[in-house]
This record gives C-alpha cells, structure tokens and sequence, in this order.
C-alpha cells in the first residue's frame, strides 16, 4: 500500500546512509526510505563497510552550497548531479513555516547561501535588509519572460529583482477516502467539522500559523490573511474547541498519514500528489470556500558565505531539463513555460497539480502583514500550548 | 610566578567560560525580557513588566512541563533503582561490565533517532496493533502526554541508573554481611543500610534527570505530536517562530527562578535525609 513498507537492501541504505551523511538528503528522508526499523536492524551488519565519502576536488565555487528549504520538495538525484559537475555537495535544510526561516535569517549567522521564501514574505526580507538583489548576469538560465507573471511578480520589489520563482501551488487538505463513508469532501467547513466528529484523532494541521489560522478563517468564510481582531477570535475559538480532537500539529505529515493513524490533514499540492500517487485513497481537495494560492521562490542572503556557489545552484536548478525532473519528483506545478514544455501531458493536466477554475479563483494570494502580525503569531502559541 | 598568579591562570580558562557562556548570556536574557517585540519581531529596548503580565497565557506549558518533569523523575528512579541494584549487588563481577556497557549503547545513537523509533513502536501499527490482535481495540498511545512520559523515561534511564549504581557499588559489602550476621531479614537490611548508603546516588540522579527535563523539548515535540507543550517547546516557538523575543526572554528567566527554587528546595529535603552537600556530586 504504502511506499514505506517496501523492503531495502543493504546496499540501498549504505546509499542512502551515505547520501545522508554527506547532507544531500534529510534525516526525515532518510527514515523515510530505509525504514527505521530496517535500517537498525541492517546497519549493525553493514558497519564494517561504512566508510567516509569520496573526497570531493574542490571546484572554483568552493566544496558546498548550503540550501534553506521545505519537505519533499527537491530530486535528490539532481544536488548529486550538480555536485558531480561543480564539485559543491548540497547541504540541505528543512523547515516547515516561513517564520522559521525569517527568525534564523533575523538572528543572523544562518551560514545559508540559498533559501526558499514564498511570495508573501518576501518585501519584508527586502524591508529587513535580509536579502540581496539579484545579478541576472550570474543566471543565464532565468528567462523572464518565461514565466507566467502572477507566480513570479513577488520576486521584484520597487523595480529590482530579489528572487526568481521555483514553485506554485495550492494548500488544501490529503483525506483518506477508506474512512469517510462515502461523504465527498468539498470544503474546510467538512473539514473542521468531521474532525470534531467522525475523525476525532484523526486529522493534522500544519505547525505553521498561516495556514492553520487561515484555513480556520475560511470555516466562517472570512478572508485567509484576515488580521481583523473579531475574526481572529472566531477562528481562535474554533482551533481551540478542535484542539483535543487533533491527531497532531506538525508540517510533517505524510509518515502519519502512511502508516494509517491520520487520515486527513492539511496539505501542500505536492504532498497530495506525492500521497495520491502512491496511495489512491488519498484525495487532495480544495476548499470550496477558497484559501491559499502560492509561490515560492530562490533568493539569496546578505552575506551568503558561498555567494558563487550559490548563484551555481539557483542556475542548475532553473536549467529546464533539471526543473523537469523536480516536478516528476516533487508534484509541484511550475510557472516556467520552457519547463513546461518537456513535462508529460497527463502531468500538466493533472487535477492535484492544476486544479479547475472555479477552485482556483476562489483562493488567495497572502498578505505580506500576515508574516508580521503579533496577534496571529501569538494566536498560534495560545493554541498550541493550550 | 607566585602561587597566586598561578592559581588565577589555571582558574581564568574556567571563568573566562563561565563569564561569556553564563553570565553575560543570562545578563543579556534578563535585559530583554523587559523589552518589547519589534515591528517583524526580534527585540526593541524598553523598560516595561508587560511580558512578565503575560505570562498567565504560557500557564499550560508551565503546568505540563511541572507535572511531567518531577513524574518522569519518579518514574525513571523506580525503573532505574531496581537495575542499578542488579548491577551494583546481585550480578556477576565477569557480567557487570558488559551489563553496564549495554546501559550506555543507546547513547551512542543520537537522541533524535531513537526518540523517532518511538514513534514507530507507539503508533498505530506499532503497540496498539498488537493490543488489537489480542483483543485490546482503539488503544492510542503516540502523541499523548502518556506516550511522551515514555520517551521521557527511555531517554533519561541510563542518567538515572549510573549515579545509583556508583553509589551501590562503593557500599562496603561488609556492612550487608555484619547485618545478616546480626540477624537482621534483608528487606531490613536493604531499609536500614543499603537505600540510605545509596542515597547520594539517588539525590544525583534526581536531579540530574529532573533539571534536564525542565529545559526538554524535542522528545514533547516528537511523541507529543505538538499537542503536548512544555515550557522548552514554548520558547522554541517564541523565538523561532513568533520571533518574540522580550515574551522568549521572560518566559525563559522565569523558567530559571523556577528551577532555582525547586532545586534549592530538593538540596533542603535531601540534607534532612542525611546527605551532605559533598555527596551530591553534580553540586
């Protein structure tokens, strides 16, 4: 049923252990492939083999590129290309909310060179001095007109380019479809509801205040970047009265929903590709209310240690031949055309990826306020340590 | 170079430490909390006891982290004593060090790991699936206050067992022997000689565990699901994701006035035990 479960042969893991070892892949990732248990087991056996990674000749960028991104969102196959044409290993990490990543950057010394910052935040970043301009001369692969504008407008602030577009997508919800006795599943107010009902203990929401406290706001069709302190309370209400009904607040669900103790949780597009491919069951519905519309993008820090390498990165992976295979790998729609042009039909039609009409334009772009509101920031920690 | 000098010299690498790793970090967590938050968070100077009046809005964090840490403690220590027993009186001299080494081993994995193989044992297809072959059904055990107790218990054993363990074992064997000789039954023996010997050991572990605990957050944020929140997720949160910091501070120095009169406290309680000072070894 689940990807999970399948069986890995000890030169898999080394693989993997290696891959992991040199940063490339996540230690999420890692669990997830080899299967913990199977890889406690197999390791005591496969130590003696253990050795350190080839060493890698240092290029002209410098031996590593260190990169600030979300889960399940990258081909590791392609970092090891670029490693194997630059020299530069990929050192990956994982977060799961844009305040995450602000707060490192505000704390300074985050040692990033890339990190993945989606559309709303980015005029605070500039506001903030956090982010340089970027030197289109160093990306030969960033074609502009490429793009469709409305995912790659929020890369420019006041006329100068700060981040140039990786991704699109929706957030909606994954539901296992085994569980809920034939109701279709259309809405977020579905989706509160049944949580304090049929699927009590069984649903998931992102540890993340945007989406959660939006997609709250969307149960009283209020806006999803309301900061209207009424309506900030009304959802306040509903997360607290849904608390104790919750599986978990994490933006790491996919495990859980593989493994069958949740069976329904908000969700990325990719996520819900990802979980829809290898499990059916899994739909991935948007709300018919509305919610979020996204994009993502590459930008770079003030004072990136491997500024050139990092220029590499963004460039490799905007080349159209390596952005294709991360759509295979990821399921997140793209905005570049040229991409586009080498993905398979029944990708580009895909309903997860590019959801109807009448779905989309009932979703919102966030509002930058939204980052920065105290009150939804402290929204979130009175329901989580509620 | 007088003895004075020289004895400042081997002390400044410690107090140099000790200064830039504790005083001025704590100086400058104290200065903050009475700041404000700045407009895309971090801190603004102020002088204000605002965050201080917040605090009631962190009181379940405060609440979960004061109930579980001392019940972890007491959990880990009858675990931990009945091991440490073992090891230190009833084992084999030729087992004892290969006992002991095997209390060490999960250290050599990374807490991280093994708190995430928790998750597979306490979720859904783990325990409860065989609960439910039994006959057991609809028994949940991950993300619980329960199922982080667990992790809790696993991950700080081994800090419980080796002080108990030191201190049983330099027990003098005799004393048992004059006891037994003297006619006394052994849970006597154990009553009057062996648990107050131990005490020291007991007091170490205590605290050692229990100190730890206040300030944990990944195994909550793991087996807890983000569901069960301690005072260590709360200023995770506070700085890593609200970014407020004066809020974080706050909540952090009373965090600390927290452990300071606890730990003052539990040192009064196990002096009136017969411990002195010296015998709890990490003070």
């Amino acid at each position: 049923m689940s990807r999970d479960n399948t069986y890995i042969s000890k030169q898999k893991l080394m693989e993997e252990l290696r891959r992991y070892k040199n940063g490339s892949i996540t230690r999420r990732h890692f669990l997830n492939v080899t299967g913990l248990g199977v890889a406690t087991a197999a390791l005591g056996a496969a130590m003696p083999g253990l050795r350190a990674g080839p060493a890698f000749a240092a290029g002209d960028i410098g031996d590593r590129v260190i990169l600030a991104t979300w889960p399940n969102y990258h081909d590791p196959a392609n970092f090891e290309a670029f490693t194997e044409a630059t020299g530069a290993h990929v050192q990956l990490n994982v977060f799961g909310s844009n305040e995450e990543m602000l707060a490192k950057l505000q704390a300074g010394g985050s040692g990033w060179d890339v990190f993945v910052p989606t559309n709303y935040t980015i005029t605070t970043y500039v506001g903030e001095d956090l982010i340089e301009p970027l030197d289109t001369a160093m990306l030969p692969n960033y074609v502009s007109g490429n793009y469709e504008a409305r995912f790659a407008e929020a890369g420019s602030v006041d006329g100068k380019l700060y981040a140039v577009p990786k991704d699109w997508g929706t957030t909606g919800y994954v539901v296992n479809t085994e569980h809920t006795d034939g109701v279709k599943m259309t809405s977020w107010k579905q989706f509160w509801d049944m949580t304090r009902d049929s699927f009590s203990g069984r649903t998931m929401v992102h540890d993340y205040q945007l989406t959660t406290i939006g997609n709250a706001l969307k149960y009283f069709d209020y806006s999803f970047n309301s900061v209207d302190e009424a309506e900030l309370a009304e959802a306040e209400k509903l997360l607290i009265d849904a608390k104790p009904h919750l599986f978990a607040i994490s933006s790491d669900y996919q495990p859980s929903l593989r493994n069958g103790d949740a069976w329904m949780s908000m969700a990325w597009t990719g996520d819900g590709k990802q979980l829809n491919t290898d499990m059916p069951e899994m739909a991935y519905i948007l709300g018919s209310e509305g919610g979020e519309i996204w994009s993502d993008y590459y930008a770079i820090p003030k004072g990136a240690p491997h500024r050139d390498a990092a220029y590499a990165l963004i460039n490799f992976l905007l080349d159209p031949e390596v952005n294709a295979r991360e759509v295979l790998v990821h399921g997140y729609p793209t905005a570049d055309s040229a991409t586009n042009a080498l993905l398979p039909a029944e990708l580009l039609n895909d309903p997860i990826l590019y959801p109807a009409q009448e779905l989309l334009t009932a979703l919102e772009f966030s509002a930058a306020v939204t980052l920065t509101d105290p009150n939804r920031a402290e929204l979130m920690a009175r329901f989580k340590s509620a | 170079m007088t003895q004075r000098t020289r004895n400042w010299l081997l002390l400044a690498p410690a107090g140099l430490w000790f200064t830039l790793m504790l005083v001025v970090p704590l100086t400058v967590v104290l200065i903050f909390s009475f700041g404000e938050r700045g407009a895309a968070g971090g801190y603004v100077p102020a002088f204000t006891l605002d965050q201080y009046a917040n605090l009631p809005a962190r009181w379940a964090a405060f609440k979960n982290t004061m109930t579980l840490a001392p019940l972890g403690t007491i959990a880990a220590l009858l675990i931990a004593y009945p091991l440490a027993y073992f090891l230190a009186v009833r084992a084999d001299p030729k087992w004892k060090t290969i006992l002991l080494v095997l209390v060490i081993v999960p250290f050599w994995t990374s807490i991280l790991i093994r708190s995430y193989a928790w998750i597979f044992i306490l979720g859904g297809r783990g325990i409860p699936a065989l609960l439910d072959w039994v006959g057991i059904e609809g028994v949940r055990l991950i993300n619980t206050p329960f199922s982080v107790l667990i992790g809790i218990i696993y991950g700080y054993l081994p800090l419980m067992v080796f002080p108990i363990f030191v201190s049983l074992d330099r027990l003098d064997k005799r004393l048992l022997e004059a006891s037994s000789d003297l006619g006394a039954k052994p849970w006597h023996t154990f009553m009057q000689i062996t648990l107050p010997l131990s005490i020291p050991g007991v007091a170490t572990g205590c605290l050692l565990v229990f100190i730890l605990l206040m300030g944990e957050f990944l195994i909550p944020a793991i087996l807890g699901g983000g569901k069960v929140f301690f005072v260590g997720n709360a200023l995770v949160d506070l700085f890593l994701q609200s970014r407020n910091w004066a809020y974080g501070s706050a909540v952090a120095v009373t965090l600390v006035v927290i452990m300071l009169i606890s730990v003052t406290a539990y040192m009064r309680f196990i002096h009136r035990l017969g411990a002195t000072r010296e015998d709890v070894s990490i003070m």
